[in-house]
């Protein structure tokens, strides 16, 4: 039995450090992965109710032709608020809430590199989020779209654009730091024998997505403030009369942009690359192919970002070779949906519900894949950009791959992560309705693009026959919040069930599932040692000559770990590190120099000294011995 | 993995057995370096892009000293070699050394920020504020974002040296020091690009 | 080989890095207080001479490939010895030169779709 130390208290300062591990206010001081994964999980799941109820809304609006449910102002709001919320507040952070609580655990680790550092990214996320939307009580919400292109977004006269600069800067920070946390994590910290080709394909997409981050967020940082100090203080980065070009925002933005799009679908391939083979019973279907192509799509998305462009007038030298470089990076794409589907083939195949997302994930992923591709076709994208044929693609690539992606990994890693099943009646009926209502939602937007509906407006004319189609994707959306809310329900029974899960129930290949459900504050008794990839199947499973995967006996050579001295770490205690409060303080001075720099400059001064506070407090308190 | 002789610990301050036999927060450093390239990187094509494109001065041959910026330059590349002394003292053991060597890297740190905000002030009396014009919004935001990377290079600077009057500082937190000097000589070299591109590099405008 | 041979490989410092009051560390070659002042000398003789070549008329058709050329050598020596990239785990290295490669070449291509280089 592991002996877990917490850190002994000595009072230093003004405030104590925290010991406690447990109860409500454990939740703001803790710095343990898993607490913070769950908490990303549940913030995010808010913001996706809030995004959602924006799109419905949306829907509404654009359900009949000529209607005013949103006036014109307000409906620009929420077109943007809808995109920064799903991208930034939703998408992003679920997939965060997976790597941290997953990464630890896959790689056979105690926690991340930096502990204090993880928390403090989940708290500067949450008040970047908040600040943002606290913009629709203090001078109006962001407007501007997601994309905020100038002169539109410097010039609007409204505060919107500035939560927006701000915000966005907020969560930068967060998910900045968090990436180098995390990709240090990966490369560093893997248990005795997990090399980096054993490591699970969801691990690899993780380094990839980490990496993407940390070299991506820095343009858009500079994108952001210079959009700020044009706004705020009347500089002229985006101002054509003064000399500037509003196309460099375009090109920082979509700099960070493209690359971002990785980020948001990655993580779901590498969820549905570790559910497949569970659910085929087969290893994934070439595994290093799978691997190699994540790397080549992070590489080569850093050089197709002027596909967004292809309308601004870059020239036919410009547009051609992000044209190619763009049908380039379907390729390594396609190899990843025909190993998914060899790992299918002639698999044992079980149709759970986190299976149903996966196979789902596949095929919407494909739908929005090929629209993908034929806008990489210049020429034709000159007349799908700017319409509702775009709006179809890249909800199928984040809706139908993304969204559907990370629900699967819910169903899948729940029991792991709350030691209880989500029903599997409830789960199917929540797949079906999701898949019914979402291509009712977004199949249809295909057609009214090439019809000719442009992006962003309020409303149509009865007269333009788009009325039809508008309704049908409305009477969609609806399905998707039905789907939602039948999620909601089964989440909540599930708590209701008792807490009584075993270590692997679903009979999978990787280390997570190789400690409790859930796993306790250590992760594991002991550091498993690692010889091949899939090594917790490989512990449970061997082949006979002839093929046949027959179990391990209890007892036999696949439960032992190669530790000759066996037992936990010697009768060493295991040192965990202590919660702190200072992650949070030196979190919260960011939106209040935020504040500061729109409202009062005092404010700045206070929330400067917030964060000198809350980081020095940070590194002089008494760490666990 | 010689696991059996180390106890495996998730303490962020202690030395783990890592993966790659490299310490986490120099690994992280070097990734926060690279990242930081490209935060650089953005605003220094901004500049280049703006070169020659204002459409009323004062422009850049109004306002530089080149002189003047020279000597800034010497200042910080001095502050560099005074980095690399302290963390080699520090390794030694020597700590008197090696808070001698961390403040002057400070000083001269506050000698390059003293005399930046001189010429910004100076650029004012000659009518080149922030808004003034596209060169002055290029310029001033690429240099403050600079200055900004140095002075919280100062802030960690000082706060080593209090550490090391309160004996926090010793040969075993060569490495922080070492994070801090990778910082500073990071904030250098963004410096020998800026000099270059920003000052040196003429910019054909009128005046 | 084992995952600890290739790491000691790849960072002979990391196994004294590993027992605490390492200040002593052995690597396979740290430059001497002399040599960092040496390379202070030279960077400081690169700087005078960017300083001069600005002034001096006769040059000026070589001044942008000269400055240029200077700002890189001065860089490098800066990385290579001051931040001791020559002598440590080439894993450093990599992960700069992805920032730096990919920032040098990424906006790059943005000047040029400007055509900030077409004159």
């Amino acid at each position: 039995m592991a002996i877990v130390s917490v850190p002994a208290e000595r009072p230093r300062g003004l405030l104590r450090r925290p010991t406690a591990t447990t109860g409500f206010w454990s939740w703001f001081t803790t710095v343990d992965h898993k607490k913070i994964g769950i908490l990303y999980g549940i913030t995010a799941f808010a913001f996706f109710i809030i995004g959602g109820s924006e799109a419905l809304l949306i829907r509404l609006q654009l359900a009949r032709p000529d209607q005013d449910i949103l006036s014109a102002s307000v409906y620009n709001e929420m077109f943007t608020m809808h995109g920064v919320t799903m991208v930034f507040l939703v998408v992003m952070p679920l997939s965060a809430a997976f790597f941290n609580y997953l990464i630890p655990l896959m790689i056979g680790a105690r926690d991340v590199a930096f502990p204090r550092l993880n928390a403090y990214s989940y708290w500067a996320f949450l008040f970047g989020g908040l600040f943002i939307y606290s913009s629709w009580f203090l001078g109006g919400a962001p407007n501007g779209g997601w994309f905020g292109y100038p002169p539109n977004s410097t010039l609007d006269a409204s505060l919107g654009m500035t939560f927006y600069s701000l915000g966005l800067l907020i969560t930068g920070i967060a998910s900045t730091v968090s990436a180098i946390n995390l990709a240090v994590t990966v490369i560093n910290m893997r248990a005795p024998g997990m090399t980096l080709f054993r490591m699970p394909v969801f691990i690899w997409m993780g380094l990839v997505v980490q990496l993407l981050l940390a070299f991506s967020l820095p343009i858009i940082t500079i994108g952001l403030t210079e959009m700020f100090f044009d706004r705020r203080f009347g500089t002229h980065f985006f101002d054509p009369a003064a000399g500037g070009d509003p196309v460099l925002w375009q090109h920082l933005f979509w700099l960070f942009g493209h690359p971002e799009v990785y980020i948001l679908i990655l993580p779901a391939m590498g969820i549905v690359s570790e559910i497949l083979p569970v659910f085929a019973r087969k290893p994934l279907f070439g595994y290093q192919f799978v691997v190699f192509s994540g790397i080549a799509i992070g590489f080569i998305g850093f050089g197709v970002w002027a596909h967004h462009m292809f309308a601004v007038g870059l020239g036919p030298v410009a547009n051609t070779a992000f044209g190619i470089s763009t049908l380039i990076i379907a390729v390594p794409t396609g190899v990843k949906i025909f190993n998914w589907l060899g790992t299918l083939w002639r698999g044992d195949i079980r149709f759970t519900t986190p299976m149903l997302f996966s196979v789902g994930f596949i095929a919407m992923f494909v739908i929005g894949g090929l629209s993908g591709v034929t806008h990489a076709v210049v020429p034709s994208d000159y007349q799908q950009t700017d319409t509702y044929y775009i709006v179809a693609h890249f909800h199928y690539v984040l809706f139908g791959g993304a969204i559907f992606g990370l629900f699967g990994g819910m169903y899948y890693w729940w029991p792991k992560v709350f030691g209880r099943m989500l029903g599997e009646g409830l789960g199917k009926l929540n797949f079906w309705i999701m898949l019914i209502g979402f291509n009712l939602t977004f199949g249809p937007m295909h057609i009214l693009g090439l019809q000719g509906m442009p992006r962003r407006i309020q409303s149509y004319p009865a007269s333009l026959g788009l009325s039809f189609w508008n309704l049908v994707s409305s009477v969609g959306a609806f399905l998707i919040a039905l789907s939602v809310l039948i999620f909601l329900v089964n989440a909540v029974a599930s708590f209701r069930k008792p807490k009584e899960m075993e270590s692997d129930p679903w009979d999978a290949r990787t280390l997570e599932w190789l400690t409790t459900s859930p796993p306790p504050e250590h992760n594991f008794d002991e550091v498993p040692v690692v010889h091949s990839l899939d090594e917790l199947w490989h512990r449970k499973y061997s082949q006979t000559q002839g093929g046949r995967v027959v179990p391990v006996p209890a007892g036999g050579s696949g439960e032992a770990h190669g530790d000759p001295h066996g037992g936990p770490g010697g009768g060493h205690g295991i040192h965990l590190p202590g919660p702190s409060y200072f992650p949070l303080i030196a979190a919260l001075g960011l939106p209040i120099a935020a504040y500061g720099l729109i409202f009062n400059w005092w404010l700045v001064g206070a929330g400067i000294v917030l964060v000198l506070a809350g980081f020095y407090g940070w590194i002089l308190e008494p760490s666990a011995e | 993995m010689a696991s059996d002789a180390m106890e495996v610990h998730a303490y962020e301050s202690e030395h783990l057995a890592t993966s790659t036999g490299l310490p986490n927060i120099k690994l992280a450093m070097w990734l926060f370096l690279a990242s930081d390239c490209m935060l650089f990187g953005a605003l220094i094509s901004t500049y280049v892009l703006y070169r020659g494109a204002s459409v009323v001065g004062p422009y850049p041959n109004d306002v530089f000293d080149i002189p003047y910026t020279s000597v800034s330059s010497f200042v910080l590349l001095a502050s560099s070699l005074t980095m690399v002394l302290a963390l080699a003292a520090l390794q030694r053991g020597d700590i008197g050394r090696a808070r001698v060597w961390l403040l002057a890297t400070a000083l001269l740190g506050m000698t390059f920020v003293g005399g930046q905000v001189y010429e910004f002030t100076t650029f004012a009396h000659e009518e080149l504020t922030l808004t003034t014009n596209l060169f002055s919004t290029s310029f001033y935001v690429l240099t403050g974002f600079h200055g900004t990377h140095v002075a919280i290079g100062i802030l960690m600077l000082l706060t080593l040296l209090t550490f090391s009057f309160s004996g926090r500082l010793g040969p075993e937190k060569a490495e922080t020091v070492e994070m801090v000097g990778l910082y500073w000589h990071f904030v250098d070299i963004v410096w020998i690009v800026i000099f270059t591109v920003v000052y040196l590099i003429p910019t054909g405008n009128p005046g | 080989m084992s995952e600890a041979e290739r790491a000691g490989e790849l960072a002979p410092q990391a196994r004294t890095h590993a027992a605490p009051g390492s200040g002593s560390g052995h690597v396979a070659r740290h430059p001497s207080p002399k040599e960092y002042v040496r390379i202070a000398i030279i960077l400081a003789i690169i700087t005078a001479a960017e300083v001069a070549i600005y002034y001096i008329e006769a040059v000026e058709g070589l001044l942008i490939p000269l400055l240029f050329l200077f700002a890189v050598v001065k860089f490098t020596l800066v990385v290579l010895w001051f931040m001791h990239l020559k002598f440590d785990s080439r894993t450093y290295a990599r992960f700069f030169m992805m920032g730096l490669a990919g920032a040098i070449t990424l906006f790059l291509v943005v000047l040029l779709t400007f055509r900030v280089f077409a004159g």
